[in-house]
């Protein structure tokens, strides 16, 4: 999975000349976010009609109002929930939100409102047109049916436009030139390098030689992660590549210890601009 | 051993956290959800975190420390260069020079969809002149609300002018017709997309049924009562269209013909235009809608319902077309 994530990884380079390397979000994200928002805009016309229907159900001209706040609320849900939300501060519909993404200026720039209105008219023809040619083509007769299905094919197109392209770009983002982006809100994990060090474990350095970033990282996810079971297995892999004669009984003290003094020494030569991507990686 | 990451990172830390309590300030409300001690330090505690993103990048091998910064960073640039800036200001600019400048941009689509109307509307026109059975192919019996060919010159009238008791169901009709309309604005905008093709077959065929509904008050003598009704909020609400249309053909034309620029790069400028046209659009469609809603139903004169029409054409006309406000940044 973080092989994955890396593909979707674009550049962001802020003024300050750091690249922040944003993730793109990916198709589930972005279908489950559209679901989730045509769930709310549904929910949001229920409650409306049953409101004004509670609220005119005596007086004399009930009915036509009814109908009238159902025409309005309805255009109005259909043409600006996205829009309006995504004005907002966060830049994210309720489902975006809820699936961790949010729309960003393509360029790094400020998320302007000519481009949320841009990008959001567009569905229109993206969604709501190849949704209505398909319903005609299920449920039409036969000549309708017919063409409701040659439109769906075509209007198809604009459909499944996101999953043509490798940054996931609808035909809306394409104008309004932003993307929609994953945001991780990761809380700080602890390090695992100020753990409380059990005493035994003192490596040399040709047994710390072993071993490069690629392989530390990897232990560190297995310390942060993993159960007893896998902890065991990758303890194993190491006692043996690197010889380790006496016995092992505390295995996280083990794993901590060799993550600890691994770490000291790949940063040591970091800091000495060598940086050894992994275990195959014997420098020059 | 590592005492040097480690320390690094507890030296710091603290910052980290004080960023990100000030981020979730921000992202409920707005920055005014700051204190003015902490709005001075953003900047600063935001640049401390890309030093320190750069230098975790280059020194630290701590991959959910990095992983921690790097979605930190990210958040306060989006919060930082991201955030809109002063609301008032933008409001400002928007109607002293961004619109009336995207409307402008767009002359020659407008020009194009104006005339495409025009061609529809005589089309619709002649058709039904030639053979009334026209009318309920190219109006629709939603869109006709009782009126048709057949009806009398009374039913006509009778939609024309309110007389207090006999509208129930006109309001309803009414709201169907504005939402409609609009529909149709935003639809001509979005089908651009396709090279514009759509978007013309669209006006084209709203400029039929606009001339399908004159001949038949025109067969029965209510020409001038019939335009004055839809002048009233038709002036603004067919220029609109026309602009909304405009917009679909500049975005369809960029994209087939990029010129100098990649069609991507090409896509999002012709998109940016054509939004804030549209941002525009759609003011303008809803000062319609209270023209038809409140306008119509109250004025009920042939040269009322002419001069607020055609005072509403001139002002947009001079509003977008007309000498220039001056605006400084």
């Amino acid at each position: 999975m973080p092989r994955k994530a890396r593909d979707m990884r674009r550049r962001l380079v802020t003024p300050e000349g750091v690249d922040l390397g944003v993730v793109i979000g990916d198709t589930g994200q972005r279908i489950g976010a559209f679901l989730l928002d045509m769930l709310v805009m549904l929910g949001i016309l229920i409650a409306m009609t049953f409101l004004s229907a509670y609220a005119f159900t005596n007086t004399a001209a009930g009915g036509e109002m009814v109908g009238i706040i159902w025409l309005l609320g309805f255009f109005v849900i259909r043409n600006f929930y996205f829009i309006a939300m995504e004005l907002r501060p966060r830049a994210a519909t309720l489902g975006k939100r809820w699936m961790g993404l949010r729309v960003v200026a393509r360029d790094g720039g400020r998320l302007t409102a000519d481009a949320v209105v841009a990008r959001n008219l567009m569905r229109e023809i993206e969604t709501f047109l190849p949704l209505s040619m398909l319903i005609s083509g299920l449920f039409a007769g036969t000549v309708d049916a017919l063409t409701g299905w040659l439109g769906f094919i075509w209007t198809g197109v604009f459909l499944f436009f996101p999953f043509l392209n490798k940054d996931r770009l609808r035909v809306g983002d394409l104008l309004a030139g932003t993307w929609v982006i994953r945001t991780t809100r990761d809380k700080l994990d602890r390090d695992l390098t100020t753990m409380p060090m059990a005493a035994g474990f003192t490596f040399s350095a040709a047994q710390l030689d072993a071993y490069g970033v690629y392989e530390l990282e990897t232990l560190e996810g297995v310390l942060r992660r993993t159960d007893a079971k896998s902890r065991l297995t990758v303890a194993q892999a190491i006692i043996d590549k690197i010889g380790w004669s006496s016995d092992v009984t505390d295995i996280d003290g083990f794993l901590t210890a060799y993550y600890t003094q691994l770490r000291g020494s790949l940063e040591k030569r970091l800091l000495l601009g060598k940086r050894r991507a992994d275990k195959h990686d014997v420098g020059v | 051993m590592s005492q040097d990451s480690t320390s690094f990172r507890a030296e710091r830390e603290g910052d980290w956290q004080r960023l990100e309590a000030m981020l979730k300030r921000i992202e409920g409300r707005s920055p005014r959800a700051l204190s003015d001690d902490d709005l001075l330090d953003l900047p600063l505690l935001y640049r401390s975190t890309m030093s320190s993103l750069s230098v975790a990048r280059a020194t630290v091998l701590d991959r959910a420390l990095i992983d921690y910064l790097e979605a930190l960073s990210l958040r306060a640039y989006l919060a930082i260069y991201g955030a809109s800036g002063g609301f008032g200001r933008r409001i400002a600019r928007f109607f002293l020079t961004d619109w009336p400048a995207a409307m402008r941009a767009l002359w020659v689509e407008t020009l194009v969809a104006i005339a495409v109307l025009a061609a529809g509307t005589a089309a619709g026109f002649l058709l039904v002149q030639a053979e009334p059975e026209w009318f309920g192919s190219i109006v629709g019996s939603d869109m006709a609300g009782g009126r048709g060919p057949y009806a009398s010159a009374e039913t006509l009238k009778s939609i024309l002018y309110t007389s207090g008791k006999d509208q129930e169901g006109l309001k309803f009709f009414a709201t169907y017709l504005l939402t409609h309309n609009t529909q149709v604005s935003l639809a001509c905008f979005a089908l651009g997309f396709a090279f514009g093709v759509p978007t013309l077959m669209l006006v084209f065929y709203n400029g039929a049924a606009l001339g399908a509904m004159l001949q038949i008050y025109a067969a029965k003598g209510l020409a001038v009562p019939m335009a004055g009704w839809l002048s009233i909020h038709g002036t603004t609400e067919l220029f609109a269209i026309a602009l909304a249309a405009g917009a679909g053909l500049h975005i369809g034309t960029r994209i087939a013909f990029p010129g100098g620029r990649t069609r991507l790069a090409a896509a999002a400028k012709a998109g940016r235009t054509a939004g804030t046209a549209m941002i525009g659009v759609i003011i303008m469609l809803a000062v319609a809608g209270l023209l038809e809603g409140i306008g119509r139903q109250t004025i009920n004169t042939d040269w009322m319902r002419f001069s607020i029409g055609g005072g509403m054409l001139l002002f947009w006309l001079t509003y977008y077309y007309g000498p220039r406000f001056r605006h400084a940044a």
